[in-house]
């Protein structure tokens, strides 16, 4: 109990806080894009397993974290592809899609890592931080937000890239109008189908990259539903911000918090129960959910499938 | 028929079929540059499908499209863009989210940033010369469907086609916005484009005109040829167009009958309302010192311009706005704080206007959109459970009275024509228990037949004792039905007349801001 509030305490606990929101991150700022789009994307689960398995493998072999990260994005996006072309294409049903290919993948990745490496979890060497000069230097804040690996800069340089897509762009746009009025856009001459579809494979990319980094930097080793429901964060993530990138930051941020203590308290053994410490995530969700659900704003045709000239 | 050098665009015996009905049948069209050509035709004779075959939404089934004299597939809505077809969609095609010069700017290419100041310079040029002004940084939700449906103008023009179709594109006009519409699309076909007009009111097609076809259960059962057109009045070309439509002569069968219906002076007020008041949001007016009486049987008309207040006081007196100050009184007993579902219980009906956004469930069956308002109510639900057969038998008989035209009870509601949803609305709005009805523009987007009958049944809805508030931007709708007319500009009634001979001068000089 003594090392609660010690400086090195505090530190670790903020440091793990921003290694937990990052996948959170990538997760919920993909979802929002395919949500802005106007396709409810449930497989995000499932593309981050792919890309937390197939990134790992990348890292595993090549030895090269960045070669991990180029195959779990890959793992995510071939996932997605399955979900562009029944949700997209064919005009499946999204929900019952994004299920099937959450539960197919945590079976296949499971099983698949089974298979090669029967029940040894072989781990990675530790990622190497890039240190930003002079900012890491701060007491506390410096260690925990400015020693990270590369990704995590450009992870939330993301953040603001999306932002001035969605507010600068005709690309966003027409993400907003494939959501909102898909026929709108279709007769201002730009194909929903193709526009939905680049929605949800990049949603596959960013989910697959979110893997790669829960496993490859954050655990460091692949177990079976190692994503844990980080996905399906990102899906309340994306719900709540309103369709604003930097409230998918901010939101993310309190969920690696809480994450993150959830490891610190079991770590410093204070005498709660387990099972009540990781509630705690869940718990601020629920509470996340309670106080800004009602404002959550969502696309006037998410979830249903567009299909031209049909009334 | 065979396709003249002339023709930029001709249909050839083309046919498009949907589950249950033919909705074009061997359809011959040519559109000629320097004309337009007025389709004309009874709600749901495949207008609007022709429209979307034209404009790539739809394939059709037999025959084929020659553009320019070639025969051209026109694959998509790009492709018909490319090809210099612009058209202005029956149903509302902006997104409501978007300001109205994003929604402008939809469809340039994604890799530029959306290029406002050149939009705004453009716009300003056409606005000047069509004489509209629009708001190009409001959004679009906030936009009544008047302004919004000049925006859909706006929009094909700024795209520079050649051939412009407009699908029922002066449904939501006051009447001058329609002249000057007319006289825009005079100027253009002068200018050597084609233009292919829809409309239900025959003054218009006789005026704008220079080609008329009448199509009628997805066929075409006539054409006036410009020549032809030329020699005739407009008596002549008016009542020959009703036959072609519905095979009866009669002279102008809109022509305003003042009704003769008298109002019991001695009836106390059944609708009541005094000083309400609305605050304005950004982009709409609001409302202040909003007072009227309606008395049982009478029909208090509200004219003006399309978006200085209509929607806020329908939306105020059904409760789906909150109202800052005033009250409403229905039959006596104050009803300004019920909620929406207890003031319809009460006997307040409200026929919106906007058909398929707040009208109706498009996805649901026409049979369950009659009981909307009634869901989980007996005897259309037990205990929670739909009674289908209830609802089948009675929704049957509305089909038969309101003459819906609908290929079954289960067709989902948006598969409908205009017209048709349209009566759907009416039919549940006239529902049992009724006692005073707002109807906010019940009759746009209908046919002849079918505005006629409308306005019929609410004249009958009045004479059974029930007030009615008519909501409505067509003057001669008004004088035909009203006993007196109040006008609204900018969130308040400016005045009252009762409708007599001089009724007409006198809105006319209140709508323009001068005293009665
Ligand atoms: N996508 C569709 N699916 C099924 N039926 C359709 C579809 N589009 C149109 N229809 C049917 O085709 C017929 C013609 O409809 P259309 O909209 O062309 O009529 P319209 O002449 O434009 O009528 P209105 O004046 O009421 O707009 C209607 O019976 C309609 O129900
Ligand atoms: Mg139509």
């Amino acid at each position: 109990m003594t090392g609660l509030f010690s400086e090195v305490f505090l530190g670790a606990l903020l440091f793990g806080a921003v290694t937990a929101a990052v996948p959170l991150l990538l997760a919920g700022l993909g979802e929002q894009l395919s949500e802005k789009a106007g396709v409810l994307n449930i497989g995000i689960e499932g593309m981050m397993l792919a890309g937390a398995y197939l990134g790992f493998l990348g890292a595993f072999y090549s030895g090269s974290l960045w070669l991990g990260f180029l195959t779990g994005a890959a793992g995510g996006i071939a996932v997605a592809l399955i979900m562009a072309l029944l949700c997209v294409r064919i005009g499946l049903n999204q929900i019952v899609i994004g299920i099937a290919l959450t539960l197919g993948l945590e079976g296949l990745t499971a099983l698949l890592h089974h298979f090669q490496f029967s029940r040894s979890y072989p781990r990675l060497p530790a990622a190497d931080a890039t240190v930003i000069p002079l900012l890491s230097d701060i007491p506390v804040v410096g260690p925990a937000f400015f020693k990270h690996h590369l990704i995590v800069y450009l992870a939330v340089a993301l953040v603001f890239a999306m932002g001035y897509l969605y507010r600068r762009t005709q690309l966003g746009l027409n993400l907003q109008a494939a959501g909102d009025k898909p026929a709108a856009l279709d007769v201002a001459g730009i194909d929903v189908i193709r526009t939905r579809t680049i929605a949800v494979l990049t949603t596959g990319a960013l989910a697959g990259l979110g893997g790669a980094y829960l496993a490859n930097v954050g655990a460091g080793l692949f177990i079976p539903f190692i994503t844990n429901g980080a996905g399906f964060l990102g899906i309340v993530l994306a719900m709540l911000a309103r369709g604003r990138p930097v409230w998918v930051l901010f939101g993310a941020l309190l969920f690696g918090v809480c994450l993150s203590l959830t490891t610190a308290m079991q770590v410093a053994g204070i005498n709660i129960p387990t099972d009540i410490i990781q509630m705690l995530p869940f718990l601020a969700v629920m509470i996340m959910l309670v106080l800004f659900g009602r404002r959550a704003s969502l696309p006037a045709a998410l979830g249903i499938a567009y299909e031209r000239g049909a009334r | 028929m065979p396709a003249d050098k002339r023709d930029i665009v001709a249909l050839e015996g083309v046919t498009k079929r949907f589950p249950g009905i033919v909705a074009n049948d061997g359809i011959d069209l040519s559109i000629r540059p320097g004309e337009v050509h007025v389709l004309l035709g009874e709600n749901g004779a495949g207008k609007s499908t022709l429209i979307g075959m034209l404009s790539g939404l739809q394939q059709p089934d037999e025959g084929r499209i020659l553009v320019d004299g070639k025969p051209t597939p026109i694959t998509s809505p790009r492709h018909a863009l490319a090809l210099g077809i612009g058209t202005v969609f029956q149903h509302m095609m902006l997104v409501p989210t978007l300001t109205v010069a994003e929604n402008l700017l939809l469809g340039g290419p994604w890799w530029q940033r959306p290029r406002t100041e050149e939009l705004e310079a453009r716009v300003a040029e056409i606005t000047r010369s069509l004489g509209i002004s629009v708001k190009l940084h409001a959004k679009v939700s906030e936009l009544s469907l008047g302004e919004q449906q000049q925006v859909e103008i706006l929009r094909a023009m700024v795209r520079n086609s050649r051939l412009l179709i407009l699908d029922e594109s002066t449904s939501m006009l006051t009447p001058k916005g329609i002249e000057e519409l007319g006289a825009l699309m005079r100027r253009l076909v002068g200018q050597g484009l084609a233009i292919v007009f829809i409309t239900h009111k025959l003054k218009e097609a006789a005026a704008f005109g220079d080609r008329i076809s009448v199509l009628k259960l997805g066929r075409k059962v006539g054409e006036i040829p410009p020549e032809r057109f030329r020699t005739l009045s407009e008596q002549e070309i008016i009542s020959e167009i009703v036959e072609l439509m519905f095979g009866k002569q009669k002279d102008d069968p809109e022509a305003a009958e003042r009704p003769t219906r008298t109002v019991r002076a001695d009836a106390g007020p059944l609708l009541q309302v005094a000083d309400l008041a609305v605050a304005p949001t950004e982009n709409a007016p609001g409302l202040s010192s909003i007072s009227f009486d309606i008395r049982p049987g009478e029909i208090l008309g509200i004219a003006g311009i399309d978006g200085n207040g209509q929607k806020q006081l329908a939306e105020a007196l059904a409760g789906q706005r909150a109202a800052t100050g005033g009250s409403v009184r229905l039959e006596g007993t104050a009803i300004e704080a019920l909620s929406v579902g207890e003031r319809r219980r009460r006997g307040l009906r409200y026929l919106t206007d906007d058909r398929l956004g707040e009208g109706t469930v498009g996805a649901f069956p026409v049979s369950i959109n009659f009981f909307l308002k009634q869901v989980g109510a007996s005897p259309f639900w037990r205990g929670g459970v739909e009674q289908r057969a209830e609802i089948d038998r009675r929704a049957a008989q509305l089909v038969r009275e309101y003459d819906v035209r609908t290929p079954s009870l289960k067709t989902p509601v948006a598969r409908l024509s205009g017209g048709n949803i349209q009566k759907v609305l009416i039919a549940r709005e006239l529902a049992e228990g009724a006692r005073a009805v707002i109807f906010n523009k019940p009759t746009y987007g209908l046919d002849l037949a079918n505005t006629l009958a409308s306005r019929q049944r609410i004249r009958d809805t009045a004479a059974r004792g029930l007030a009615v508030l008519l909501i409505s931007t067509d003057l001669e709708e008004l004088l035909s039905m009203c006993d007196r007319i109040a006008v609204i500009a900018n969130g308040s009634l400016v005045g009252t007349v009762a409708n007599a001979d001089d009724a007409r001068t006198k809105v006319g000089r209140l709508m323009i801001g001068l005293a009665a």
